[in-house]
């Protein structure tokens, strides 16, 4: 790699120095947040834990709902009929939104979740969204050309598939939940739960495989 | 009150654009669909984002649509869906 390529490497960082102007949505939060602390309302430690608490959210719990519909037929179903009571169930946060709405992909229906007008995403169970999520690009094609974004994410789906996008614009947020793989009966719960990724659960691919869990097992440290 | 519309209805898009905030994106505006599944009922967004009570609750739905009645461009040997959620305000029987 010469000089200008490891340049224009570093380049695809996002800029490490704040912009001196803010935008108008920027200073109004920021002018809303001072007056709710000077009014006593909240106070600035309250916002930062808050903050801290969101970005620790991981795809995790997600994981854990979907092996568990994996191994429990009945508990899939509960989940397909009302999920947030199901999630609530297993001890996990479903998150404000007033519904949450799980829906399950098949070797004929493929369903995959974007959000044309904002960034709609279901943080309780998967964490702050991929930037990917809330790019123009992805809001935009993924209504208009969703085989073609799939593509790009390395998911080729045949003709006969129903591709299912859901467009989560309004109350509701919606999880994937994606075929088992083959090859995975003998695993244990929590071995399947390392198979389902945050971009399955959006449905823009598919599970690991279980060969990619024994791959990851190995590069992991002692 | 009552939902005016039950799964399997034909809907059509209201076309407007409200000043403010509003969640029923341009693309589908016009479109016709049919009624996958009702939510149930919610605060309107629109008076929510403004310092509204969100009162009266609007009936809230997923309206499916093929995408082939979407996109003039999407190709007619596909069985592809668009699903969203609208507002009862912005559905007429079509």
């Amino acid at each position: 790699m010469d000089h200008a390529d490891h340049e224009l490497a570093h380049d695809r960082h996002a800029p490490i120095e704040d912009r001196e102007e803010l935008t108008y949505y920027e200073r109004r939060t920021w002018a809303i947040q001072a007056l709710l602390v000077e009014k006593g309302v909240i106070t600035a430690d309250e916002v930062r834990q808050q903050i801290e608490t969101v970005d620790a959210r991981t795809p995790a719990d997600g994981a854990k709902v979907v092996a568990r519909a994996w191994v429990d037929l009945a508990f899939k179903a509960r989940l397909l009929h009302d999920a947030k009571a199901a999630v609530t169930e297993l001890g996990f946060d479903s998150g404000e939104s007033p519904v949450l709405v799980a829906v399950e992909n098949t070797p004929k229906v493929h369903n995959v979740v974007v959000c044309t007008l904002c960034s709609c995403y279901p943080r309780a169970l998967l964490g702050l969204p991929p930037d990917w999520y809330k790019s123009l690009s992805y809001r935009s094609r993924a209504v208009v050309d969703p085989r073609g974004v799939l593509q790009e994410f390395g998911l080729e789906l045949e003709p006969d598939v129903e591709v299912r996008v859901y467009d989560s614009s309004a109350d509701m947020r919606y999880l994937v939940i994606p075929e088992r793989p083959p090859g995975t009966e003998h695993m244990s719960e929590a071995e399947l739960a390392s198979l389902v990724t945050r971009d399955s659960m959006i449905g823009v691919t598919k599970p690991r495989a279980p060969e990619q869990l024994a791959d990851l097992k190995a590069a992991a440290p002692a | 009150m009552a939902a005016k519309f039950q799964p399997g209805d034909t809907v059509r898009i209201r076309v407007g654009s409200p000043p403010g905030h509003f969640r029923t994106p341009a693309y589908v505006q016009g479109k016709t669909g049919v009624v996958e599944a009702l939510h149930g009922a919610f605060p309107n967004p629109e008076s929510l984002a403004h310092g509204g009570d969100g009162l009266p609750k609007q009936f809230l739905y997923l309206v499916r649509f093929d995408q082939t009645s979407v996109w003039p461009q999407y190709p007619t040997t596909l069985q592809d869906k668009l699903l969203i959620d609208i507002y009862e305000h912005w559905l007429e029987p079509a």
